[in-house]
């Protein structure tokens, strides 16, 4: 027991950076009604886009930190470009194959990039680890933290307050009817994939902190899908909820159980979401149209 | 050319093969699969019993995803499913393969129905992410399972014996896999040619209006699952007697992509798609590997990035520029040759 | 002649928006039956219950003498109700023949297996199926020159013939109509009434339709439901309806209601 307010402090940190994960989903789900599978991947190239600029090219970090999401953000657009916009107008199913074939695609040329080994990044953050009373959390868990919640409030803003936020969501809302008001549908998708891939960039800066950066860290993209599901793929305020809930959960078997128990759990909580409350705690049942 | 195909009655109208050139063809066909491995290297036996392994369990993705329309990411878990069963029946119960191949397969099925138990809840695209959900729950069971599936280092077990005689060179299990595999497309062929066959292309084409005519969609999604896993489980068991040893890395979620990828590039919702397919990726990565070996030894550590984006970028290219697949081009292609000297 | 289908108070709410509200209707066994009324009635809402894919909060649906208000639209399949959509709901990657054989789904039994190794029974029935659809579909409906192609590359017109060719299959003892005549020139239109009316005339099944084309209304049916704004306003026979000035009024308008200048709605509402 008195591990456990730790662990679970702990976990709560990590299941911050999985909302930020989370919400490039989301942010692309309400758009585009595409689940992306590639997400995690993308992720992935935002961490070694630092990593070549802050590590290979030993720029400051902060320019490193500006030149990897300008460099996500051209990732996004190209992937929207050149994969995504031939799909308009085909099945989901087709659209969402498509991510799959672009996530092989991503984690095959990381590994031919950068080869499959394991990196470290430079730090960004300080030494010392954050003590609360007697509970210590590490420094770049607790400051990753910090980063992933100051990054969702500037997307919730952007997406509430500024005008193509206005226009993404009523394209979100209503693609036909926003179309018809005079907002440009196709910018709006590339606009999604931007935001998305520029989230992902900063998750991914953060997670290659908190663990090492090898290839397989898109697959943390997956076990994000059941915080996705969890939520609701539509809702953000459930993504930020459930990315907790599942990062405390994670820790919890984690610590009690051990790491392979800790890595399959959000896939239990995924089946067992979709069986009980399919559109997760805060997302609209899909109603059903003729 | 042939001007056209005349019929007298419904039955010769609804044969699999319609003409007698394609009853001849068939005919050469099957004489060229016996023949094959007094012709072929071992190497050559090799690839072409993977080959048939694949086409197996790319048929049965084909079931679920190219006919059903419910995209399935844990394909290669319910051939682990089929593996892991047949050498546990064979190695524990001293089952012949005969009795392990069928059980390994209702086993998978079995598991299928649980994957697919969400359809009673949610629509086709979230039913994707219950199958990712299977393919890691279940390679964590593979893994940790260890009374059962050895975890880590797998399981090894006898090779299949009948009457006798041991199936353990390529020779005598390549007639093994292919007298499974020609049944085993017959019936899918065969079920696409009666309503339950029409029922699942309904599903996947306009699940609403499918109700209307009274088909209970949660049935025929369940009947699809169990169907496909069916298919991969035996394909499973099939590759533990080939290569005599089940890991759980043999049933990674790469797998899994890569028999979505077989179906896309073969052509989804076509028994002839899942063929070519499964042919086709099962060349690709011995190409690749020719290419990659020419470059000296220093480029075999390209080979698997290499081999993943090739599979990949074939999937987005197929979907983007022939999302029937090479079915669909063979289909031309013959349509051309029976219409010569005239342009389609 | 009894009742095949009586709809009683029924009430179906998205909301606070009133789709239905406290509808009752029924339909003649043998005749034909339209719903008409301007654009958001409740006309689909209510086909859209009457199949099933609707939850009414109140009232109930019986057809032939038992309550199928709860039941779910497979079950109203099997037992003799049939329909065709608005925007025509065809299987696009089937082509015509496998789309018509889809409606005699619910009537046949091969299982699985049986259907996997085509024995005897499951190819007989099989047969038995083709050489009736043949007869009494593709031939009535004069689209035999078309049974081999996708439904994907047909015209309009003959992918609404297809979609009332794949309900005749299912034997309907009840056919629900969406617009069969929605889009359609002149002669496809007189084609399709002319179908129709053969389908109640020889076939004996009863047709409720819904159907913006007053032409085709007036014509071929032998009983009309008015619906606005949820509800019954009139119902009776075509010449009854037409002449009644709640009907009027509601096509038109207070004012040519009152101002007597309104002739017969002939071309109904606005789309």
């Amino acid at each position: 027991m008195e591990y456990f307010l730790e662990v679970s402090l702990v976990g709560l940190a990590v299941g911050g950076v999985y909302a930020l994960i989370a919400l490039g989903y989301v942010l692309v789900y309400k758009t585009t009604r595409v689940v992306n599978f590639a997400h995690g991947n993308i992720m992935m190239f935002g961490a070694y886009f630092f990593y070549t600029f802050a590590a290979l090219l030993g720029l400051h970090w902060a320019l490193a930190v500006v030149l990897t999401l300008v460099a996500s953000a051209a990732l996004g657009a190209g992937i929207e470009r050149v994969v995504l916009r031939p799909l308009l107008g085909r099945p989901a199913i087709s659209v969402v194959m498509v991510t799959v074939g672009l996530a092989a695609v991503l984690h095959g040329a990381a590994q031919m990039i950068w080869t499959p080994g394991d990196f470290f990044l430079p730090s960004i953050f300080p030494d010392a680890p954050i003590i609360i009373g007697e509970m210590f959390i590490p420094s770049n868990t607790g400051y990753g933290f910090l980063v992933a919640l100051a990054a969702i409030l500037i997307f919730l803003v952007l997406f509430r307050f500024t005008r193509s936020g206005v226009a993404m969501r009523a394209t979100a809302a209503d693609q036909v009817a926003a179309s018809s008001m005079g907002v440009n549908v196709p910018a709006m998708f590339r606009l999604a994939w931007i935001y998305a891939a520029l989230s992902a960039a900063i998750a991914g800066i953060v997670v290659g902190s908190i663990t090492t950066l090898n290839p397989t860290m898109g697959l943390i993209g997956l076990s994000v899908l059941a915080v996705v599901i969890l939520g609701g793929l539509d809702s953000i305020p459930g993504a930020i909820l459930a990315g907790l809930i599942i990062g405390w959960l994670e820790a919890l078997t984690g610590f009690y159980l051990g790491g392979a128990y800790k890595d399959v759990i959000p896939f239990v909580v995924l089946i067992v979401i979709l069986m009980i409350r399919p559109y997760g705690l805060f997302g609209t049942p899909e109603i059903e149209r003729l | 050319m042939s001007i056209g195909n005349f019929k007298e009655r419904y039955q010769s109208d609804e044969a699999i093969w319609r003409t007698p050139a394609s009853r001849v063809w068939f005919g050469v066909l099957l004489l060229a699969l016996a023949a094959f491995p007094f012709i072929g290297n071992s190497y050559h036996l090799f690839i072409a019993c993977l080959i048939g392994i694949n086409v197996i369990s790319a048929t049965g993705i084909n079931i679920l995803t190219g006919y059903t329309g419910l995209i399935s990411l844990g394909h290669a878990a319910f051939m682990g499913v089929g593996a892991y069963s047949v050498a546990y029946l064979s190695n524990h119960l001293g089952l012949p393969f005969y009795v392990c191949l069928p059980l390994g397969g209702l086993l998978a099925a079995a598991v299928g129905l649980v994957v697919g138990i969400p359809s009673l809840r949610i629509k086709g695209l979230y039913l994707a992410l219950a199958t990712i959900a299977a393919q890691f729950i279940l390679g964590f069971v593979f893994n940790e399972w260890e009374s059962v599936t050895g975890g880590g280092r797998g399981v090894s077990l006898a090779p299949a014996e009948i009457a006798g005689l041991k199936l353990s060179t390529e020779f005598e299990l390549y007639y093994l896999i292919v007298a499974i595999m020609i049944p085993m497309l017959l019936f899918a062929r065969n079920l696409f040619r009666t309503r339950i066959g029409r029922a699942f292309i309904a599903v996947r084409d306009r699940d609403i209006s499918a109700e209307v005519m009274g088909i209970n969609l949660l049935h025929y999604k369940l009947m699809s699952f169990a169907l496909s896993s069916f298919y991969a489980g035996v394909a499973g068991g099939l590759m533990a007697y080939f290569f005599k040893v089940v890991t759980p890395e043999q049933f990674s979620f790469g797998l899994s992509i890569f028999f979505l990828a077989a179906v896309v590039v073969g052509g989804m919702g076509t028994i002839l798609g899942g063929i070519v397919g499964a042919i086709f990726m099962t060349l690709v990565p011995e190409v690749l590997d020719a290419i990659i070996h020419a470059f000296g030894p220093g480029a075999i550590a390209l080979l698997s990035p290499a081999r993943e984006i090739v599979f990949g970028l074939l999937i987005v290219g197929f979907l983007i520029f022939e999302p029937r697949g090479l079915a669909e081009i063979w289909r031309r292609i013959k349509r051309a040759y029976e219409l010569w000297p005239f342009r389609n | 002649m009894g009742k095949i289908l009586e709809i009683e108070n029924l009430s179906l709410a998205f909301g606070g928006v009133h789709a239905l509200d406290e509808v009752s209707l029924a339909v003649e066994e043998g005749s034909i039956t339209a719903v008409i009324g301007p654009n958001g009635a409740g006309k689909t809402s209510l086909f859209n219950s009457v199949s099933g894919f609707y939850k009414p909060q109140a009232g109930r649906i019986v057809f032939e003498g038992s309550d199928i208000t709860r039941l779910k639209p497979p079950r109203r399949a099997a037992l003799g109700l049939a329909r065709t959509f608005q925007n025509i709901a065809l299987f696009q990657g089937m082509t015509v023949l496998d789309n018509i054989k889809l409606g005699r789904h619910v009537h046949m039994k091969t299982g699985l297996l049986a259907a996997g190794f085509y024995l005897g029974p499951a190819q007989r029935e099989e047969m038995a199926l083709r050489a009736e659809i043949e007869r009494d579909i593709i031939d009535f409906l004069e689209i035999d020159h078309i049974r081999n192609l996708p439904v994907a590359v047909l015209p309009y017109g003959l992918r609404k013939r297809v979609e009332l060719a794949r309900a005749l299959a299912m034997r309907p003892k009840l056919l629900l109509l969406d617009e069969p005549v929605a889009g359609m020139n002149r002669e496809e239109t007189e084609d399709m009434a002319r179908f129709v009316l053969d389908i109640q005339q020889e076939r004996g099944a009863t047709i409720l339709l819904v159907e913006h084309d007053m032409d085709v209304v007036m014509d071929i049916c032998d009983h009309v439901a008015v619906l606005n704004f949820g509800r019954v306003i009139a119902a009776g026979p075509p010449d009854a309806v037409r002449e009644n000035p709640a009907v009027i009024e509601a096509y038109l308008g207070v004012e040519a209601a009152h101002t007597g200048e309104a002739a017969s709605p002939r071309h109904g509402g606005p789309g």
